[in-house]
């Protein structure tokens, strides 16, 4: 019994090590009930992988207690074996469009600056390669010509855009995203996924929060199914199932996905 | 008019001048997180503090009532962070109920106690005491370079000065996660930027400006100068830094603009008596950002 244990946890530590993001029993509660309950999750290296779920399901939560944006109840998270204060650098987060003040004074070219705050430091002084770095954040979304507007000017889309062009200037391995696609115009979805499949493509670890079923099979290589817990996760698949969309939405997945024929089974 | 002008006239400028400046700088900061309030709520609890302080001490001392105010400010602080936390409110209604509580009981005690015979009032309390900030030593504009006269300037001025360094200085360490964070917090805490305790310094810094103004020139000033300069430079450009700097040239003109017409606006249409200077500054401010918001130019939102 005792050997078991000490095996398990001995082949968990090695699968931890070789995830980038790895999550084991995260619990968050905001009041009496936990938003997310006993969650584990290991993300596959190169791989891009979708959450999805019910609204309220807790999706935002997982990703801001993986991150540390919140505090969780329980729970650890490691960061290709280490731990998150060690490996921050590796990782670019882009919070739901919607959390933001976007009346805020701020340019788009400012905006992308923010991803390279860990370089820059307090008082770093901002070079020619940290502008041109910027720049080219956004072209790659196709934004370059919009640098030096206000964001409150931009469309949903082009406010997505920005947001990724930031992650961009992180310059990380992981990029966890949480709705990119909520709110945006076709155009700027696909260029999105271009984006992150270039990423992909390019060896970077991609977990995005997605709420289009339909467009699962196509984007991602895995999925997890949440709802308060995880209710399945592996690869589109053998995951992305009817029977596991049921028990992730209850009755409510009828309303909740746009087109069930191309649900794969 | 020289001479009279550098002793009379001066230091209550630059005063007024380093108070505006110095609450308008987190100011722009608090408005742009929704906690405009902060400003009005902590410059309204240090009156509880105060009043404690002369009760203790029986003294209108500037030590122990600049503790008092300090101490209130800081119990305020916390008593609403305690009570967003555990009432699970918002800070805004937190703020409402620790402000309203504090600044009764500060009204209470002053009218339970025997304060008749000194100038601490209510109308001290809002309005401070401008005026009477003069420089007695000073002879003429050569006095500013004479260390003896120099020596004499009332001590709200270099207190003044101090709490604006420490402001300024903050503000300049802190501006990238500052500015992020009040943008963004959820990428800030992403980054690692402890968005917590940097939240509670900028209050802290704000408290400072406060307290340190509130002897000299009360809450009034204090009240305007952390919301109007702010609110109108944020209708006259869409760039964090422009914002800031047009804030500390909108809080400067209030300041002098207000001192002077308080001083001779009077007697320029015929009455005999000037009236408040912290009221008049205060209105000032008041009309710059009732300008702004019809002539600034970025006054619209998201067009
Ligand atoms: N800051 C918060 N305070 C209180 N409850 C919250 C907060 N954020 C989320 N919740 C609750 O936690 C649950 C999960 O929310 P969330 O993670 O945003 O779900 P999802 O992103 O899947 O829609 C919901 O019931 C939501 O109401
Ligand atoms: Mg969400």
């Amino acid at each position: 019994m005792n050997l078991t244990l000490v095996t398990d946890r001995d082949t968990d530590q090695a699968v931890r090590a070789a995830s980038p993001l790895a999550v084991r029993g995260m619990t968050v509660s905001y009041g009496q009930t936990p938003a997310i309950f006993s969650v584990d999750m290991t993300l596959r290296a190169g791989a891009m992988t979708a959450i999805v779920g019910p609204n309220g399901a807790g999706k935002s939560t997982l990703l801001k207690a993986a991150l540390g944006v919140i505090t969780p109840l329980a729970g650890s998270v490691t960061v290709f074996g280490g731990t998150m204060a060690d490996m921050r650098d590796r990782i670019a987060y882009v919070p739901q469009r919607a959390s933001v003040d976007w009346d805020f004074p701020v340019r788009v070219i400012d905006v992308v600056m923010m991803g390279m705050y860990r370089q820059l430091g307090l008082l770093g002084r901002v070079r020619g390669r940290h502008r041109a770095l910027a720049r080219d954040c956004l072209d790659r979304v196709g934004m370059a010509d919009f640098a030096h507007r206000q964001i409150g000017q931009l469309s949903g889309g082009q406010q997505q855009r920005v947001f990724l062009a930031r992650a961009l200037a992180q310059e990380a391995d992981i990029y966890v995203l949480d709705e990119p696609f909520a709110g945006v115009d076709a155009a700027t979805e696909k260029a999105i996924v271009a984006v992150l499949q270039g990423l992909r493509d390019a060896g970077k670890t991609v977990l995005a929060v997605h709420h289009d079923l339909a467009t699962v099979p196509d984007y991602f290589d895995d999925v997890v199914l949440l709802n308060t817990q995880v209710v399945a996760a592996g690869p589109v698949a053998d995951t992305f199932t009817e029977d596991n969309l049921n028990a992730a939405y209850g009755g409510r997945l009828t309303t909740a996905r746009a087109d069930p024929e191309s649900v794969a089974g | 008019m020289g001479a009279e002008f550098v002793a009379l006239s001066l230091p209550p400028i630059v005063i007024g001048v380093l108070v505006a400046i110095a609450c308008a700088l987190p100011g722009n900061f608090l408005l742009l997180r929704g906690q405009a309030l902060i400003g009005d709520a902590i410059s309204h609890v240090v009156l509880p503090g105060i009043v404690v302080a002369f009760l203790l001490t029986g003294l209108v001392a500037t030590g122990p009532m600049l503790l008092g105010a300090a101490g209130a400010a800081v119990i305020a602080v916390v008593a609403i962070d305690a009570v967003r936390r555990l009432g699970r409110i918002e800070s805004g209604a937190a703020m409402g109920v620790i402000f309203t509580a504090m600044f009764a009981g500060g009204v209470l005690l002053l009218e339970q106690s025997d304060t008749s015979n000194v100038h601490l009032d209510v109308e001290h309390a809002l309005y401070g005491n401008l005026e009477s900030l003069i420089w007695l030593d000073a002879t003429g504009w050569a006095s500013l370079t004479d260390p003896v006269a120099l020596a004499g300037l009332p001590v709200e001025l270099p207190r003044m000065a101090l709490a604006l360094v420490v402001i300024g200085l903050f503000l300049w360490l802190f501006w990238r996660p500052l500015a992020l964070s009040t943008f963004d917090e959820g990428f800030a805490r992403g980054l690692g930027i402890r968005t917590g305790p940097l939240g509670l310094a900028l209050v802290i810094m704000s408290a400072i400006a406060a307290v340190a103004a509130f002897d000299a020139v009360g809450s009034i000033i204090v009240i305007a100068m952390f919301i109007c300069p702010p609110a109108a430079a944020r209708m006259m450009t869409n760039r964090l830094g422009h914002q800031v700097a047009w804030s500390v040239l909108f809080a400067a003109l209030a300041a002098v603009l207000g001192y002077v017409l308080a001083g001779y606006g009077p007697l320029w249409i015929g009455a005999s008596d000037s009236v408040s200077a912290a009221g008049m500054i205060a209105t000032v401010s008041g009309i710059i950002l009732g300008v702004a918001a019809v002539a600034g130019p970025h006054r619209t939102r998201n067009g």
